[in-house]
């Protein structure tokens, strides 16, 4: 099984040996974290550009990261403070990244397709970090390590995503992604945030948070964006806490004892998580953050570091 | 896509069970020869036949000698001059579960051919920790070396053409313990 793509733009083009070949060489990877110097000479003179629209800790953070442990040299580049705040277009602004020969771009948008316009304007790699309410292959992938770290394998696991369906990228991601590698899903949240026709990706839909729960391996809460409320999609924050925040109570009466639960970040403690749960023996949330280094590592060398992958 | 590998047919048999089982035998008594014991001595053997080669020849010094020799595991994928060069990059892990500090590290592998592994094997294990010396050890020494790189333990000397290969088939990978020299099928 080899790499040839020159973009990693969603999960959706992916197969599944393609997602598997990600899943394993990022697992092998994490073991970097442990040395005292962590650093392998990799991608010794490749240069990764991270182009950031939107605001991100965790996702820039962990791409820098990843990319100088390979020794790459990491360029950020944020849209305040750069020529887009003096009205350049998103296409000059990438043509003139372009013009300085990076080898690989990451680029995080609130568009869908954003990466994609990105990857067929530009010679060097893309990978997308995230754009609009499309997708973000790379928090599936490091969701993947995750479950296939703690259960050991992905064979007939069942796993919940609850909460805000319709704008979570994130959601989207890993609902491709674990179809592909026959996972059941079950999606669940207030009707006004489950897209319509959504059971044509091949998911179940629940609209009780109990139900939705129930015999799975794992549940992934999706964050709460406080403006749902202001668009009209929830009666309040409070209420949606009330019926679709998960609690240690709600997990003892109807989730399995050996239940994982996930979720991407950042947390709105007391809405869809209670605090109990976010740092209770449960809870996973910090391994996904530190796999998320290791899963950046494995992308951006087998992009990088493949022959025929990148065109440059 | 890459060009398919050329297929391989057997050419001749190099060495057979016991003759691979008597090489290593020595080996393993050339190596507490050397160091004067087992003391600080510690096995990393490259991925993947290396590391077989590395636990037996750990299991033949734990017979003589009656020490238990560490062995850990170096894949040097990331650390390779020809990365990007290669087709995939396929990492497989390293996993060293003690420190190389001081230590007399013995690197196994199975072939030693241009050289350049052993090269970035090197590299890999010195950013792990800083040993009081490493060695080499490796069963088959094919020649064609590409860079200034020795091996102080050798199973045995075997002059190749550079178009033919040397398969070491080890029982735990391919079910037998034998050594062929084998060369590309004509088209």
């Amino acid at each position: 099984m080899g790499w040839t793509r020159k973009d990693l733009l969603t999960m959706r083009e992916l197969d599944a040996g393609e997602i598997v070949l990600l899943v394993d060489t990022a697992a092998s990877l994490q073991e970097i974290a442990t040395r005292e110097i962590k650093k392998v000479p990799a991608l010794r003179g490749k240069t990764i550009v991270n182009l950031f629209y939107e605001p991100s800790t965790r996702t820039r953070t962990s791409f820098e990261i990843a990319g100088k442990w390979l020794s790459a040299d990491v360029i950020n580049f944020s849209a305040s403070g750069s020529s887009t705040s003096k009205g350049e277009s998103f296409i000059d602004t990438a043509k003139n990244i372009a013009a300085m020969s990076p080898d690989v771009v990451v680029v995080r948008h609130s568009s869908a397709g954003a990466a994609e316009l990105l990857a067929r304007e530009l010679a060097c790699s893309v990978v997308n970090a995230g754009d609009g309410a499309h997708e973000h292959p790379t928090q599936a992938l490091l969701d993947l390590l995750t479950i296939r770290e703690k259960k050991g394998h992905f064979d007939g696991l069942h796993v919940a995503i609850v909460g805000d369906i319709t704008n979570s990228r994130v959601a989207r991601s890993n609902i491709h992604g674990m179809r592909k590698l026959g996972i059941t899903v079950t999606v669940a949240g207030p009707p006004t945030l489950i897209p319509p026709f959504v059971q044509e990706l091949g998911v179940k839909v629940a609209y009780r948070l109990e139900d939705a729960i129930r015999d799975v391996d794992v549940i992934m809460m999706l964050r709460l964006q406080h403006e749902r409320m202001r668009a009209g999609l929830i009666p309040s924050v409070r209420e949606y806490g009330h019926y679709w925040g998960l609690t240690l109570d709600k997990l003892g009466r109807h989730a399995r004892p050996d239940v994982l639960i996930m979720h991407p970040g950042p947390v709105n403690r007391g809405v869809e998580l209670s605090p109990e749960l976010a740092d209770g023996p449960y809870s996973v949330i910090l391994d996904q953050v530190a796999k998320g280094v290791a899963v950046r590592m494995g992308v951006l060398l087998l992009l990088a570091g493949s022959k025929g992958a990148a065109a440059a | 896509m890459s060009t398919p590998a050329p297929r391989f047919r057997e050419k001749a048999q190099v060495l057979d069970e016991a003759a691979l089982d008597r090489a290593l035998t020595r080996i393993a008594h050339e190596i507490l020869e050397k160091n004067g014991g087992a003391a600080e001595l510690a096995f990393v053997g490259l991925r993947t036949r290396g590391v077989t080669l590395a636990h037996r020849l750990a299991a033949k010094i734990a017979k003589i000698d009656g020490a238990t020799v560490p062995v850990g595991t170096l894949d040097i994928t990331l650390y390779r001059d020809d990365l990007g060069i290669r087709g995939t990059p396929v990492i497989r892990g390293t996993d060293i579960p003690f420190s190389i500090k001081g230590k007399i590290v013995v690197l196994v592998d199975d072939v030693l051919f241009t050289g350049r592994t052993i090269r970035a094997a090197l590299d890999a294990l010195i950013d792990l920790g800083r040993p009081q010396s490493i060695q080499l050890a490796t069963l088959i020494d094919r020649g064609h070396r590409e860079l200034p790189i020795r091996p102080d333990y050798v199973g045995k000397n075997l002059p190749t053409s550079r178009r033919e290969s040397v398969a070491v088939r080890l029982r735990e990978h391919d079910g037998e313990d034998r050594v062929v020299i084998e060369e590309p099928e004509e088209a």
